[in-house]
């Protein structure tokens, strides 16, 4: 359908859709998070959802305490290599479709803790990372940035082909590896699925 | 066929039937073709938790734990019934005495009865 001709017919009173605007705009309206809250970046999280910053305009404010009801992990605070497993956990236990934002500095690469021996260095080794969020910790607008722009990539995604979401796709990978405590470190120290490229920066990790 | 008094009934079951069972199948049908299921081991486990669960949940209860319940039980009724009968004392006759007094007169037998079976003794 061309953009003029839905822009004519709507003119007209007349209102076409697709199927797979209909299907995104459903699934952009209702991101139902995990209430699941790791640090300080937890505190702004609730913030969000307050009557102040008032989550709820963009139908995200329904937190599920399930894994099994939630379609989006709102990774908020510092993942440390105890806790990675138990959060790499609940994100296989969630339904698809499902989506992943790093909140803060610690959730997207260890942060002012990156240099603590029982800090990750960001969940992105093991889950796949929708968006990131900077800050320390980032500000309850910035949060709603962040869903603002997950909702973008929802609603630029198709239903086929290529660059579909990964769960109409009967090929792509569902599970991720939970990894284990090691003997140094956990092991594997990374998913190389979707991290493929670790970055050299000199920084023993 | 049609001539059945009860050949009304029989559509109406039909419709009513269908009116349940439609539903579940186009939302069963959408999710086949929106949200086919990605299942794995992790995620079809009984309990949802960033931990394995331990042990089983076929775990079995000590039988004493029932009996208390059963003694707890004769007390809780006891109360619910002593406390009305409590409260309009004042006012009743000596057939409601009586016949409260042969309900826990009942009740105690019953208590009686787990006490002289060693019920009360925790073993």
């Amino acid at each position: 359908m061309e953009e003029g001709l839905k822009i004519e017919l709507g003119k007209q009173g007349v209102f076409v859709t697709t199927i797979e605007e209909l299907y995104n705009w459903g699934r952009r309206s209702s991101i139902w998070p995990m209430q699941f809250g790791l640090a300080c970046c937890a505190i702004e999280m609730i913030a969000t959802t307050m009557a102040r910053y008032d989550l709820a305009r963009f139908g995200a404010e329904v937190f599920r305490p399930s894994p099994r009801q939630a379609d989006l992990m709102i990774i908020s605070g510092t993942v440390t290599k105890k806790m990675a497993p138990q959060v790499v956990r609940l994100y296989n236990q969630m339904a698809e479709p499902k989506y992943v934002i790093a909140m803060g500095a610690c959730a997207i690469s260890g942060g002012p803790f990156k240099q603590g021996y029982n800090v990750l260095k960001g969940i992105d080794r093991y889950i796949p990372v929708d968006v990131h969020i900077p800050g320390c910790p980032p500000r309850p607008e910035a949060l709603i940035q962040a869903f603002m722009t997950l909702q973008k990539k929802i609603d630029g995604q198709n239903l086929t082909g290529e660059g579909r979401p990964r769960h109409l796709d009967a090929e792509a990978q569902g599970e991720f590896p939970v990894p284990v405590q090691g003997e140094h470190d956990l092991e594997p120290s990374s998913n190389r699925l979707v991290w493929p490229l670790p970055m050299k920066t000199g920084i023993r990790d | 066929m049609a001539s059945n008094p009860y050949f009304s009934l029989a559509v109406l079951f039909v419709a009513a039937l269908g009116f349940g069972l439609a539903p579940l199948g186009l939302a069963k049908l959408w999710g086949m073709v929106f949200s086919p299921p990605k299942p794995n081991a992790i995620k079809n486990s009984i309990y949802e938790c960033g931990l394995e669960s331990k042990g089983d949940a076929w775990m079995q209860f000590r039988s004493a734990y029932y009996l208390y319940a059963i003694i707890f039980l004769i007390f809780d009724v006891e109360a619910v019934f002593l406390l009305p009968f409590a409260v309009a004392f004042t006012g009743l006759g000596v057939a409601a005495c009586v016949s409260m007094l042969v309900f826990v007169l009942l009740l105690i037998e019953g208590l009686a009865w787990a006490w002289a079976k060693g019920v009360l003794t925790w073993a």
